[in-house]
């Protein structure tokens, strides 16, 4: 890579890989949350139904 | 979560992708470079100056966001305004390292250094470690109206590092560049905000913003799941 686009090419991967990266850990949270709550309300259930 | 509320969120979400597409094409194609700078490593590396106003247009309404919500939530005591407080710092501090690094990584072809303990440098590396503590605080305490209590306290004065590190550069000796509101003569690697330059930092502030609001909103839609999560296991205990 030529050296006048390397500061601004490094510049913009770290900023970009940092949202990237909180977008993507955030996705997978809510997804890992989600999946507790369609667990939690199916115990839920079958505990009021016995 | 209302379906009505997800289409708005998927609508700030398009918003957001579009505006940021404008805001990189303008920086990194659009605008010229900037006419004072002399060498072909600092006219190219100046571009980095939109991208560094972007985050820190993130990181300045992240804290004060919370600041707000903090008041609020003291106020009225409504869990709402303790989820927006949290989701505003995590979001401040991801936006605030980003200036830190572009920051950084702009002065090595300016000031022919990485760092320097400048008041500028100084008081914005003071406002990230304080808002990294925010972080610990909540997670070191275990009863959550307590932690939303002191976390409210401890948003509403931290937020006075902000302004703070803002005036940093009017007040103290520093070379800093001042861009909004006045001049640095003593700054080194500034440059003349021409209409070309101003347009593009300005679509670089306001897509920022945007990206701001539209990750506020899936952050606290997080914060309102695990709580959701924690009613169904009082119910089942």
């Amino acid at each position: 890579m030529e050296e006048s686009v390397e500061y601004l090419a490094g510049a913009f991967a770290v900023a970009w890989l940092l949202v990237f990266g909180y977008v993507l850990m955030m996705a997978r949270r809510q997804r890992r949350l989600e999946q507790d709550i369609a667990l939690l309300r199916e115990t839920l259930q079958n505990r009021q139904q016995d | 979560m209302t379906r009505e509320r997800d289409l708005w969120m998927l609508g700030l979400d398009i918003i957001a992708a579009i505006a940021m597409f404008i805001a990189l094409y303008m920086a990194l194609v659009w605008v010229p470079d900037a006419a004072n700078l002399t060498t072909p490593v600092e006219r190219a590396a100046q571009h980095i100056f939109y991208l560094h106003m972007g985050v820190n247009v993130g990181a300045g309404l992240g804290f004060l966001v919370t600041f707000i919500a903090s008041i609020a939530y003291l106020l009225s005591r409504r869990r709402i305004w303790d989820m927006i407080a949290v989701s505003s710092v995590e979001l401040g501090v991801i936006f605030a390292t980003a200036v830190l690094a572009t920051g950084s990584i702009w002065a090595r072809p300016t000031w022919n250094t990485w760092w320097t303990w400048d008041p500028r440098l100084t008081t914005a590396a003071i406002v990230w470690l304080l808002y990294i503590a925010y972080l610990m605080l909540r997670g070191a305490l275990e009863d959550s109206a307590q932690r939303a209590r002191f976390a409210a306290v401890y948003g509403i004065f931290a937020f006075f590092s902000v302004p703070l590190t803002f005036m940093s550069i009017r007040w103290w000796r520093t070379i800093h560049p001042v861009v909004l509101g006045g001049s640095n003569p003593e700054a080194q690697g500034g440059f003349a905000l021409g209409p070309s330059i101003r347009l593009t930092m300005f679509v670089s502030m306001v897509a920022f913003a945007i990206l701001y609001a539209a990750l506020l909103g899936h952050r606290v839609r997080l914060e309102q799941t695990a709580e959701a999560i924690e009613r169904l296991k009082e119910q089942l205990a």
